[in-house]
């Protein structure tokens, strides 16, 4: 029927319009109690004293625990699943008195409703004695390479040639510092878990999360129970950006509490909760340092990231990998330092790493090619790398120069005035910027099962998420697509543990990964079909299973990364074009329009990938323009820890947006010829956003996010320079 | 140095007893026991079961818990139950026409993509509903300003803005 690449609408959009989609806090087991935390107040030391009798004392309240009452749980090492820090323990809640950041759960009220709960956890009166820890202060003075397990995966040090002393010896150079301050996802749902223990001790899990299997084996260990004995369920996510990855300290509270209640409990967060119960993009210094030849050719690119972690686990990410692959540099070298504060431990948010590494690079090129006298977009085909260098491998697919050319032809950069400060609209000045998208491309091994019945009619399941990108959908048209059946004739289930092993939903490689799995399968079933005693060649499965009189067949399916990983690089790109319009006197930045073309390969569904890009440029709208969490380095809290003070795009802030997907498809990297776009969607916006403010002011702002005070400290000290 | 404090800030709130109410929602009435300090909002979702009407801050600030309120929309979370007695509330459950069709505006989510997790759509369109009933949708400028109340952290909002767009000037006689 071809479903793989029609403008299919979600197959989940009913359920979601009419509100009977069901997201974690939504279910309701009979005789369900609620909790609600309570919090320390220092960021590093220990409870002294802890009073739960007041609290305890409200009608309503079924129970207080704390580290004193909790029940001792076995905790068997669990090996570090790849969304944990490589390094490091995660915070065990209410198993001791030690306080390890400001925010820290501390008491747990079990009550018969969620407002006695608070009204209850209010009244929980403590005593804490500060001690030195890591500290408060993010100084770059006390910078560390990354301890021996996160260096694995990044870093300390990586070196192409002679980096330093090209950059020495090169007639351009140009150098800078450039800031990413912490960042939260603030999807819309808040986490939340409800716990079940039934009779036989076995435990049901409604949680929101990206990975219901890690969840289920994390908490199989911390409770020292059987694979079989807990069954996480998670069928709807409402946004999570990364933040559900993890199975954070409040599932195990969930569950602790729940057995204390000998009930069903439900932990829902709050939104100021979220500041410190789950994790965000770490705050980020950046130094980079670009050299070229006369001619425009880069000769070196030396970037070093400074990453902020938490005292308990050492986390690092990708902000270094695009540095040596994007362009074709002669030499390369990156240095990757993280700086302990007593803080929650950071996570990865969409595009982790990459997003915070191509923001400072492509300020940085944009700089250079200003240097230079060369328009932006010229410089980097300048410099366009037709191999990753980094890793000495050919690109499986790489269409970024279409990207360019098809972004900037639909955005109009031709009309772009080269002179900085020179385009205006009235009062306004108008800046056009630009910048590089670029994501590496995943898969992981992922397996389904598949029940075609001679109705006509498929089921396909797997234990995959959807946070929002449209699997269910997406995964229907594949399977519909392979089994020559109607789009509405197949059903995919998600979002279970009892369903088939599915890896993490995050990384942008769900569509690589399970896309495979179900088009594996379906060829699994329809070959078992046509092997049958009796099938006749070329017929439909359905005609076989109909005419041998089967009611249904089942078959299990697989897959995972072929041998290219070792002799094809593998990412996406894209190319984003932003306009600005700055208010010369109040410093507010508007942009009007962005532009965005991107090499996904192959594009399962235009119409919710197109959702997804621009959902993508949104948050870099807020990354670029207004998101920052207010980091108070004397009481070590997020100060803004709510949506009306961390500011995040509303509608008004958003107006054209278009996103071009272009001709790409990548066979070598998975059959499918798929690549993912989630994380790439955010990459590049920023930058291109700041490079346009640049354009449109020249004033050059290498802190984000660029908010009226800063214009107008810059434009101030640019005056009287 | 110690650190004294108590678990919330804001000082400590006793439990008070329980009062009955009757809240009639989507035209039916509910009698149900809550407290002073029951919110709209919980007394929907924890009480009656509605789980359109989202909870996505509870302090007014993003709009998923958008309701109408005798046709005007409020954040459910800053309406206390006892003040919605004697109201009519209107939450997504309850906009399909008798026919049990959707509403002209859910049918416009639908056909234009405006929303990928789903979580802040209900109150999006209850939002909508509102803004078109105020005559606030006359333009895609006026609607991007008159649904500001409402966060979409997926951002939907140009898919959004266009199924509002395109349902005022479809009602509009």
């Amino acid at each position: 029927m071809g479903a793989i690449g029609k403008p299919v609408a979600r197959v989940d959009g009913p359920a979601k319009v009419t509100g009977t989609a069901t997201y974690a806090a939504e279910f309701h087991p009979e005789n369900m109690a609620y909790a609600a935390l309570v919090h320390g107040t220092i960021p590093r030391g220990w409870i002294k004293s802890i009073a739960t009798d007041a609290a305890e004392s409200v009608p309503g309240v079924i129970a207080v625990v704390t580290h004193l009452n909790a029940p001792r749980l076995p905790w068997k090492p669990v090996d570090a699943a790849p969304v944990d820090p490589g390094e490091g323990e995660q915070l065990r809640p209410l198993h001791s008195d030690e306080i390890l950041f400001a925010g820290q759960p501390i008491a747990l009220v079990i009550a018969e409703s969620q407002e006695t709960a608070r009204a209850a956890a209010a009244l929980v009166s403590f005593t804490c004695v500060p001690s030195d820890g890591a500290g408060l202060v993010f100084d770059r003075a006390r910078a560390r390479p990354p301890s021996d397990g996160t260096r694995e995966s990044y870093p300390a040090e990586w070196e192409r040639g002679d980096a330093e002393g090209a950059f020495a010896s090169a007639p351009r150079r140009i150098e800078g510092s450039y800031l990413q301050p912490r960042l939260f996802h603030n999807a819309m749902e808040p986490h939340a878990t409800i716990a079940a223990w039934d009779d036989e001790g076995k435990l049901t899990l409604w949680d929101k999360s990206q990975w219901v299997d890690n969840v289920r084996d994390q908490i199989t260990r911390n409770f020292g129970l059987a694979e079989d004995e807990v069954r996480v369920i998670s069928p709807f996510v409402g946004g999570a950006f990364g933040s559900a990855l993890r199975c954070w300290p409040h599932v195990t509270m969930a569950a602790m509490a729940a057995r204390i209640a000998r009930r069903p409990v439900r932990l829902e967060l709050t939104r100021r909760e979220l500041y410190t119960a789950v994790g965000y993009r770490p705050y980020t210094l950046q130094d980079v340092k670009l050299a070229a030849d006369e001619d425009g050719r880069l000769r070196s690119v030396i970037q070093t990231a400074y990453g902020l972690t938490s005292a308990y686990e050492d986390y690092g990410e990708e902000v270094l990998d695009p540095v040596g692959m994007l362009y074709d540099t002669m030499s390369a070298r990156t240095v990757y330092r993280l700086v302990e504060l007593d803080t929650n431990t950071p996570t990865p948010m969409r595009g982790p790493g990459a997003v915070t590494g191509v923001f400072a690079l492509e300020m940085a090129i944009d700089e250079m090619a200003d240097a230079m006298d060369m328009d932006p977009l010229e410089f980097r085909l300048k410099n366009y790398a037709e191999r990753d260098l980094k890793k000495d491998l050919p690109f499986s697919s790489k269409a970024l120069r279409s990207c360019y050319e098809t972004a900037a032809l639909r955005f109009g950069w031709e009309k772009r005035d080269p002179r900085r400060r020179a385009m205006h609209d009235g009062n306004m000045l108008v800046g056009y910027g630009m910048a590089t998208a670029v994501w590496p491309a995943m898969q992981a091994p992922a397996s389904v099962r598949i029940r075609l019945f001679a109705n006509g009619t498929a089921v396909v399941r797997t234990a995959a998420s959807d946070m929002g990108p449209g699997t269910y959908t997406s995964m229907t048209q594949v399977a519909a697509d392979r089994l020559d059946l109607p789009v509405e004739r197949v059903t995919f289930e998600l979002g279970d543990s009892s369903l088939p092993m599915a890896p993490v939903h995050g990384g942008s490689m769900t569509m690589a990964s399970v896309g495979n799995a179900v088009a594996a399968g379906c060829k699994k079933l329809r070959d078992d079909i046509a092997r049958l005693d009796g099938a006749e060649d070329g017929e439909h499965p359905v005609e076989t299973l109909m005419r041998l009189r089967r009611d249904s067949f089942e078959v299990d399916g697989a897959a995972e990364p072929g041998a290219e990983a070792g002799t094809h690089s593998s990412y996406a790109f894209g190319a984003v074009f932003a306009e600005v319009r700055v208010d010369p006197d109040f410093g507010t930045v508007r942009v009007p329009r962005l532009v965005g073309a991107y090499d996904g390969g192959v594009i399962v569904n235009p119409r919710t990938a197109r959702s997804q890009a621009i959902g993508g440029m949104v948050q870099g709208i807020g990354m670029a323009l207004m998101e920052a969490g207010e980091w108070d380095d004397r009481l070590g809290r997020v100060m803004n820890a709510n949506l009306a003070e961390y500011l995040v795009p509303v509608h008004a802030d958003v107006e054209e947006l278009e996103a071009v997907f272009v001709e790409s498809e990548d066979r070598i990297f998975n059959p499918l010829g798929v690549k993912g776009i989630a994380e790439i969607a955010l990459c590049g916006v920023a930058p291109a956003i700041a490079n346009a403010v640049w354009h449109a002011t020249g004033l050059r702002i290498r802190e984000l996010p660029l908010t009226p005070d800063r214009l107008l400290m810059a434009e101030q000290a640019a005056r009287t320079s | 140095m110690e650190n004294a404090s108590t678990g919330a800030e804001g000082g400590a709130v006793q439990a008070r007893s329980t009062m009955r109410v009757t809240l009639e929602v989507n035209g039916r009435e509910h009698a149900l026991d809550v407290q002073a300090r029951t919110t709209l909002l919980d007394a929907l979702r924890d009480r009656l079961h509605l789980n359109g009407t989202k909870k996505g801050c509870a302090l007014g600030q993003c709009g998923a818990c958008t309701v109408l309120m005798d046709g005007e929309r409020v954040n459910a979370c800053l309406v206390l139950a006892v003040m919605a007695q004697g109201r009519h509330i209107t939450t997504i459950e309850g906009l399909r026409g008798g026919d049990g069709l959707l509403h002209p505006l859910q049918r416009a989510f639908l056909d234009h993509d405006g929303f990928q997790c789903g979580y802040c759509t209900p109150g999006q369109i209850m939002s909508g509903v509102g803004c078109i009933e105020e005559g606030h949708a006359g333009s895609r400028a006026e609607i991007r300003q008159y649904m500001s109340g409402n966060i979409c952290r997926c951002g939907a909002y140009v898919n959004i803005v266009e199924a509002i767009f395109e349902t005022a000037v479809g009602t509009r006689p």
